[in-house]
């Protein structure tokens, strides 16, 4: 009898702590950040291109937002859409899956969009279905990940990765000839290095500081997420017990590569980031820790992606270019924030 | 092979498995002879960890003599166990559930999920206690969800871990939409990213977790359970285990570690972020299995499965600090591994037919105190 009553005494215990843990974690899943304007750089239109056109009917598809430069993209392209008056978005779920892609282009074909702004997860998977909306008359918009072929795209707009890396090296020389440091140890943190974009960042990084008479001494690869660049970071400040300088591909990454540096409580290098976050932008202009710079890779175009979308559509050029037409390809300035200048760019770094 | 073929006809074959019969068998002979510690039971170093301690030694020699003046340094040393330490929690609880007989393959998704738990700008409204207790009831209740299901639900191991491996990272993503959420409680990471007496708060944990593991695991009935339900469930359940409550415990305890886990790569970062964890799943395996624990359970060490972390943790070290490829650094993991478990299979081999290795069933012990 006893046994009894104590183990339902047990059983209603560990009930209502079991209930009370569960209300405490569900208390914590909130999120709201104390400012939730997430105003991004817009394009406003020029002259004539301000005013509201022929209405049109823009299909958009992107891989999933998993990660904040890729959310970033996505926010961008729906939030230009709603700037316009005569534009009407018609975006699809993002997927990372490509046949899920295909499919969700080729049904935005059959909706007869005006124009297609595409963002393929895998651009040469997704050249077929680009090609085909070509075909039957869509003008599609390519962001960044290149189709195989220009048959595919009307218009491809996206970053400079090689350039990055020649931006990030020439603020460092700069930097460090400002600094009288001559025969520098220059560290760079890459990210996945199976990946073209990172291959052509490291070699633009490469090829620049030659030019300068420097070179890449320590360097390790980490792989976009925070938790890799703290742990790859650690073990490269490990391996140079003197640095002069840091390049980090990557802001996604920049937060595990900041706090490895603090907990090494080194302070005798400077860092230049990547892409350009509004994290990494909040510490540039701070300028209290080892982060000078980042050089942008910014998905302000996919706003502009969205915005070519529609003058395409109305068969508009670019109001201060001299062409007619839209160009077939638009590559964007991988530009160099520094405390100097963050105030002017902080619009459009997004939140990794 | 140094074994006589007439050996291997003699019950147990060299990778520790036993016909059904075995337990009872010696069970009885445990019961004879209760002095004898023939089964190196209170001899925490088995023989065939010696080889896999040497692997550790000539890695770090090979370190020495490629960065003599980086390699063997304090700061490097407390370096690597800092960044072992996540993982090595880890690897604790993956021990404990492989050698019940299970796998775990959610432990990456639990430790994102605990962590971005615990770092949302609620839970850190509440302060730094409150983080961590979030984080360790979010991966104590996720292991245990796993428990149930694979206890109660019959659902096998593989399948349920491999749900909750896909749908904690989902909800993980969900909470945090994918963003990275910076720690900005400052005493969390204030202590957390400190060091005690010299040494990082997260090596202490990591010693701690590991000390409280080996003895639970070593000295305590749960822990004999542990290895008689991975040795043989049926024979757990007939000498009086309750072998559904004891598996789902062990999830949870795997799960504990995750959150544990969740804590430290949170003090690393300063930040909880869903994509924390990503491939722990491979990483603990991999370590638990070259440290000489059987992936169909029953038998392990806890004190290889340390070793094992460590190789991985030191190699990535030497590359590194030789500024090497991080493809060759794959290649060399994949090759130490079965160098790793080759090696075991020889010295095993060798000791065929002497006194079995720590962690094998003792079933006089089993059907201690029921509660």
């Amino acid at each position: 009898m006893t046994t009894k009553s104590n183990l339902a005494r047990r059983g209603f215990l560990s009930g209502a702590a079991v209930l009370g843990a569960g209300a405490v974690l569900a208390g914590c899943t909130s999120n709201d950040p104390e400012d939730a304007s997430g105003g991004q750089q817009q394009a406003a239109g020029a002259a004539d291109n301000s005013q509201p056109g022929r209405n049109v009917t823009l299909g958009f598809s992107a891989p999933a937002a998993d990660h904040g430069w890729m959310a970033a993209m996505t926010i961008n392209a729906r939030s230009q859409a709603r700037q316009f008056s005569d534009v009407k978005l018609n975006a699809t779920e993002g997927t990372n899956d490509v046949n899920q892609q295909i499919a969700q282009v080729e049904s935005l074909i059959n909706a007869k969009v005006d124009a297609l702004v595409i963002l393929p997860f895998d651009g040469k998977a997704l050249t077929a279905v680009g090609r085909q909306a070509m075909d039957q008359g869509i003008p599609v918009i390519n962001v960044d990940r290149i189709f195989d072929t220009p048959l595919a795209y009307r218009t491809w707009i996206g970053g400079d990765n090689y350039r990055m890396g020649v931006n990030a090296a020439n603020f460092m020389a700069e930097e460090l000839k400002r600094r009288n440091v001559s025969n520098p140890v220059i560290g760079e943190v890459a990210g996945i290095d199976a990946l073209p974009l990172t291959q052509e960042r490291s070699q633009g990084f490469r090829d620049s500081l030659r030019r300068h008479g420097f070179r890449v001494g320590p360097r390790v690869a980490a792989d976009f997420t925070p938790e890799s660049g703290e742990r790859q970071t650690a073990n490269l400040l490990q391996s140079a017990s003197k640095l002069d300088a840091l390049w980090n591909h990557d802001d996604d990454q920049g937060v595990g590569v900041i706090a490895a540096i603090e907990n090494s409580g080194r302070d005798e290098f400077f860092m230049v980031g990547g892409a350009g976050s509004k994290n990494m932008m909040t510490l540039i202009k701070n300028d209290s820790g080892p982060l000078k710079a980042t050089v942008l890779y910014s998905p302000s175009m996919a706003s502009s992606a969205i915005a070519l979308g529609r003058l395409l559509a109305q068969n508009k050029g670019i109001a201060d270019l001299a062409e007619h037409e839209i160009p077939a390809e638009i590559t964007t300035y991988s530009a160099v924030v520094t405390k100097r200048n963050v105030d002017q760019y902080m619009d459009v770094g997004f939140d990794s | 092979m140094t074994d006589t073929p007439s050996r291997s006809v003699l019950g147990a074959t060299d990778d520790g498995r036993q016909p059904e019969s075995e337990p009872r068998r010696r069970e009885r002979g445990n019961g004879r002879q209760p002095a004898r510690n023939g089964n190196g039971r209170g001899f925490p170093i088995d023989v065939r960890l010696l080889g896999l301690a040497g692997v550790l030694v000539v890695l770090c020699l090979i370190g020495y003599i490629t960065r003599p003046e980086t390699f063997l340094t304090e700061e490097n040393f407390s370096t690597m166990l800092r960044l072992a330490a996540a993982i090595g929690v880890v690897s604790v609880g993956m021990t404990f559930v492989i050698i019940a007989g299970g796998i775990d393959l959610s432990v990456g998704s639990m430790v994102a999920l605990s962590s971005v738990w615990m770092t949302t700008l609620a839970t850190q409204s509440f302060g730094p206690v409150v983080m961590v207790l979030c984080a360790l009831l979010v991966g104590l209740a996720s292991g245990l969800i796993n428990g149930v299901v694979i206890a109660y639900g019959k659902v096998v191991p593989f399948i349920t871990t491999l749900a909750m491996m896909a749908s904690a990272r989902g909800l993980a993503e969900r909470l945090s939409e994918r963003r990275t959420q910076v720690v900005t409680e400052t005493g969390f990471s204030d202590f957390f990213r400190g060091n005690v007496l010299g040494i990082p708060v997260l090596v202490w944990m990591l010693a701690a977790v590991f000390v409280i593991g080996w003895v639970v695991l070593n000295r305590t009935t749960f822990g004999r359970r542990t290895f008689a339900i991975g040795g043989n469930a049926e024979a757990a359940r007939l000498s009086g285990i309750n072998v559904k409550l004891h598996t789902a415990l062990v999830y949870g305890i795997g799960g504990l570690c995750c959150g544990i886990a969740a804590v430290m790569v949170v003090a690393r970062t300063t930040s909880g972020a869903s994509t924390n964890g990503l491939f722990y799943e491979l990483d603990a395996i991999a370590a638990v299995v070259i440290g000489g624990t059987l992936l169909s359970g029953g038998r392990g060490s806890l004190i290889g499965t340390l070793i094992g972390v460590l190789i991985f943790t030191v190699l990535n070290s030497i590359f590194t600090q030789n500024n090497l490829d991080t493809d060759i650094q794959n290649i060399a993991k994949g090759v130490i591994i079965v160098a790793a478990v080759l090696l075991q299979h020889t010295t095993s081999a060798r000791r065929k037919g002497k006194p079995r290795a720590p962690g094998e069933v003792n079933s006089s012990q089993l059907s201690g105190s029921k509660s």
